[in-house]
């Protein structure tokens, strides 16, 4: 690429988002560039790790099951975010997300019916055949038969941006500089949580004990070009979705493998061994994303699922087997934990349990009584070796700070107005609708409805 | 049985597998996965046959190289099958065969085929071996040919019962009996419609990176068919000569010619082209098997090119050395039914089957 290359619509970063941004801009006539840092077998993002998203649906139609519409979505998008969402945007993205299926069928994208082990999801979502990486395989290939143009591993993006509109830029490649220019820019290159640095500037030195999930490469570098050159900004940089995960995964990148789902099962204790929350409040996926953080506020970030062998073989299997010993004695000195604390624990926890009849499947009425946290469901006495425990980390997803969008998914400027030509789209803009909690497959859903109306807008304004 | 280290390397793989589960909806394997306990050699030579090797599972995986998990299932699954045909391989001393496909396949055509030659010669004299011939029989009797195909479909067939028997064990089927008919029938279905090679969404395999095709299941396809074909001409040709005394050569417009060529010319297209899928494999979904998975392609295909000159070379003098050729090829063809690749069909079927039968458990 020479330096003079200019392009209708350059796009940052090559996840769902920006991969969706640019097939539609470029079905809609514009010359197109995506700009991506990872190499390209790490192409993707976090994208790379989903499996589904959430589309509304009033047919049943394959992969799909019953029916999900406009106020049971809306509802559960009020009711997981607390109401901090905008609601135009909320409105907007639940519509469009009735195309998204059809969409992404067109574009070479398959579904399958829902994975074992997630049936409750059957009528609520939909999961990509093969995972997101077969996803984004087929968007790219998709975007190269369009001719769009992508550049690997292009490094150290330095916007340059007068007053609010987007000039040009440069990259590195192979340490060799190159500036392109654009009619438009949009911005896809997801959050800042694999950013240990800035995280912790919101967390504080707990941050360094977090696992990253996802891509390594969600640095948030073009969020903090575009927060600095004084766009408005949503959400608050302590925000982020964060689940409690093995804590032997890999820093970044252990995605869907490193989940431990034994908690509802046992307790969780602190390094003190105490128990610090309700581990039976109500079904796992429903409450794993509440363990980051609860994990994230004991001291050095770090809890232990423990549970007796009544337990084995009622989760889903991980990839590490737990540590093992047959007496309470053992397990706390292999997690190194006080074992008086953590026998006085169990002791206690034990004698609290009031008989009922388990069901681990269903809201159960076995729950601990008089306890001053007690288990409102699931809880059995721990009593049967082998014991086991999972060490829990914090494994953070992704996170909430973005830039502020209109509903052409335009960047808007402190005084209430659009810029011109800066496009967001995906995670980077996700705050916007997604201000608090999580539902799942709605990340997905987010990147889909804004790229595709960045893509759209952008091709638009290119002409 | 797969060795130590590749039944550790498949199991590790495997335990990642199972606890992600995204590629469920391709193929056969990830179903059976979820449904064992622990993995263990036996289930891993169970599993490993069931993989077809359509590569859609590693294209896929978000944790394959350079992802520190490394995850590669066809390429472990290559190779934990390749140590399983060799293991159960009937008679054990045989085993190198499998190790060393091309020098096999190449020492039993030299040697069949040169058998053929010196038969041929002593049948029809030195002098008169590059004479025009219409009638091979001439060359070499019906009874002797007959006679030596026979007893090797013998060794075959013993051969494949003592090798499969073994596997059936291995992989905890119980008695053929008591497997129930739904199974063995939805078995031989996705055998020979070739179910997972579709990649789950019909679009078919990823053997050559990232685009799905359809080829090398068209390609099979067309092998398996024109393979049938050709058996069946061989016996309908036997049924002419015992039932009907109606000895060969036969007529363009015969039942056995008329199966034989069609198969023939299948062959010819389905082995050219499976070879040529080889050729593009995408080289980190296989391992290196020292021309096993080849051989019996070229097998097929040599022997096919050469049936199908037989007519065309009646009645000129190059009908003694093809004829000496073909039955070369075939002869070299029957050892590799019993220890060459040919039994890949076999094994798959058992772990359908197996897969089947676990279903209904
Ligand atoms: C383990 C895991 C599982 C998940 N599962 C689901 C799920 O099932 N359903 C769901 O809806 N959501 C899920 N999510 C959330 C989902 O991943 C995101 O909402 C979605 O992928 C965001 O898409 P995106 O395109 O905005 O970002 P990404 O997919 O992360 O893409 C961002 C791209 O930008 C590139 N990039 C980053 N910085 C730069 C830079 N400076 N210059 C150039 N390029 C850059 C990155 O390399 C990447 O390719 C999951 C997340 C994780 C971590
Ligand atoms: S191959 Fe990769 S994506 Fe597929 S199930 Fe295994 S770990 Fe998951
Ligand atoms: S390579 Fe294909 S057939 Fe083999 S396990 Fe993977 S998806 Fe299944």
């Amino acid at each position: 690429m020479t330096s003079t290359d200019h392009f209708d619509v350059i796009v940052l970063g090559g996840g769902q988002a920006g991969l969706t941004a640019a097939i539609t801009a470029a079905e809609n006539g514009a010359s197109v560039c995506i700009l991506e840092v990872a190499p390209r077998a790490m192409r993707g993002g976090n994208t790379r790790h989903t499996r589904n998203l959430r589309p509304m649906h009033e047919s049943g139609a394959f992969p799909m099951e019953g029916a999900y519409g406009f106020d049971e979505y809306l509802d559960d998008l009020l009711r997981v975010t607390g109401g901090e969402t905008d609601h135009a945007l909320a409105e907007l993205t639940i519509r469009e997300s009735e195309h998204a299926i059809t969409w992404l069928q067109d574009h070479g994208v398959a579904f399958q019916p829902p994975l074992s082990g997630t049936l409750h999801l059957g009528r609520t979502n939909a999961f990509f055949l093969g995972g997101g990486k077969a996803l984004v395989n087929s968007l790219y290939r998709f975007a190269a038969n369009l001719g769009v143009h992508t550049v690997y591993e292009a490094t150290n993006i330095d916007l340059n941006i007068s007053g609010t509109r987007f000039i040009d830029l440069t990259y590195q490649q192979e340490s060799n500089t190159h500036r392109i220019s654009g009619h438009c820019l949009v911005a896809a290159a997801g959050g800042f949580e694999a950013n240990l640095d800035w995280l912790e500037e919101a967390w504080g030195p707990a941050a360094r004990n977090f696992l990253v999930r996802g891509t390594p490469y969600n640095k948030g570098n073009i969020l903090r070009q575009l927060l600095d050159a004084e766009f408005k900004q949503v959400g608050d940089p302590d925000q982020c979705h964060a689940v409690a995960i093995d804590g032997r995964a890999p820093t970044y990148d252990g995605g869907i493998v490193s989940r431990v789902d034994s908690v509802p099962l046992g307790i969780v204790v602190n390094n003190a061994g105490k128990r610090f929350f309700d581990e039976g409040e109500d079904f796992w996926p429903k409450r794993y994303a509440i363990w980051g953080r609860l994990i994230a506020a004991q001291t050095d970030q770090i809890g232990y699922a423990i549970t007796d062998a009544k337990a084995d073989g009622l989760f889903m299997p991980t990839v590490l087997p737990p540590l093992k010993s047959k007496t309470i004695d053992g397990l706390a000195k292999q997690i190194d934990i006080p074992a008086a604390a953590l026998l006085q624990t169990i002791d206690q926890f034990n004698a609290a349990t009031i008989s009922g009849s388990f069901n681990h499947q269903a809201l159960d009425d076995c729950r601990t009584q008089d306890l001053l946290i007690n288990k409102s469901h699931w809880a059995r006495k721990i009593d049967t070796p082998p014991y086991s425990a999972y060490p829990l980390r914090p494994g953070i997803t992704f996170t909430y700070l973005g830039v502020a969008v209109d509903n052409q998914a335009r960047l808007q400027v402190g005084s209430g107005n659009a810029c011109e030509n800066i496009f967001a789209a995906g995670e980077v803009m996700a705050g916007n609708i997604l201000g608090h909690g999580y539902l799942a497959g709605i990340g997905m859903t987010i990147g889909h409805v804004f790229g595709r109306i960045a893509g759209k807008e952008a091709a638009k304004h290119a002409h | 049985m797969p060795t130590d280290k590749t039944t550790a390397e498949a199991i590790r793989v495997m335990t990642i597998c199972n606890a992600c589960r995204y590629c469920e909806g391709h193929c056969a394997v990830f179903p059976a996965m979820e449904r064992q306990t622990a993995f263990t050699k036996n289930n891993i030579e169970f599993l490993s046959n069931l993989c077809h090797q359509c590569g859609a599972c590693y294209q896929h995986c978000q944790y394959a190289d350079p992802h520190e998990f490394d995850i590669n299932v066809p390429a472990v699954f290559e190779q934990a099958r390749l140590e399983s045909y060799t293991q159960f391989l009937w008679p054990a001393f045989m085993q190198p065969a499998v190790l060393n496909g091309s020098r096999f396949m190449a020492t039993s055509l030299l040697v069949s085929i040169s058998l053929f030659l010196l038969a041929v010669t002593e049948q029809a004299g030195v002098s008169h071996i590059l004479a025009p011939q219409v009638n091979f029989y001439n060359l070499m009797p019906h009874s002797v040919m007959a006679s030596i195909f026979s007893f090797a479909a013998l060794a075959v067939v013993i051969s494949w019962w003592m090798t499969l028997r073994e596997y059936w064990h291995s992989i905890s089927l119980p008695s053929p009996w008591s497997i129930g008919m739904a199974s063995y029938s939805a078995a031989i279905t996705s055998a020979l419609t070739l179910k997972n090679l579709d990649g789950g969404h019909g679009d078919g395999c990823y053997e050559s990176g990232e685009s799905p095709s359809l080829w090398k299941r068209r390609f099979h396809h067309l092998v398996l068919i024109g393979f049938f074909l050709c058996f069946s001409a061989t016996l309908v040709g036997t049924f002419y000569h015992y039932g009907l005394d109606v000895p060969a050569p036969y007529g363009w417009l015969t039942l056995p010619k008329i199966l034989g060529v069609t198969g023939g010319i299948m062959l010819l297209v389905g082995c050219a082209g499976l070879f040529r899928t080889k050729q593009t494999t995408d080289h980190r979904l296989v391992s290196s098997d020292n021309g096993y998975g080849m051989s019996l392609t070229v097998l097929l295909f040599f022997t096919s090119l050469t049936g199908l000159g037989l007519p065309i070379a009646q009645g000129t003098g190059a009908l003694g050395l093809l004829l000496a050729v073909h039955l070369g090829c075939v002869l070299a063809l029957f050892l590799n039914f019993a220890w060459g690749k040919f039994t890949h069909g076999f094994f798959r079927l058992i772990a359908l089957l197996a897969d089947e039968h676990q279903k209904t458990q």
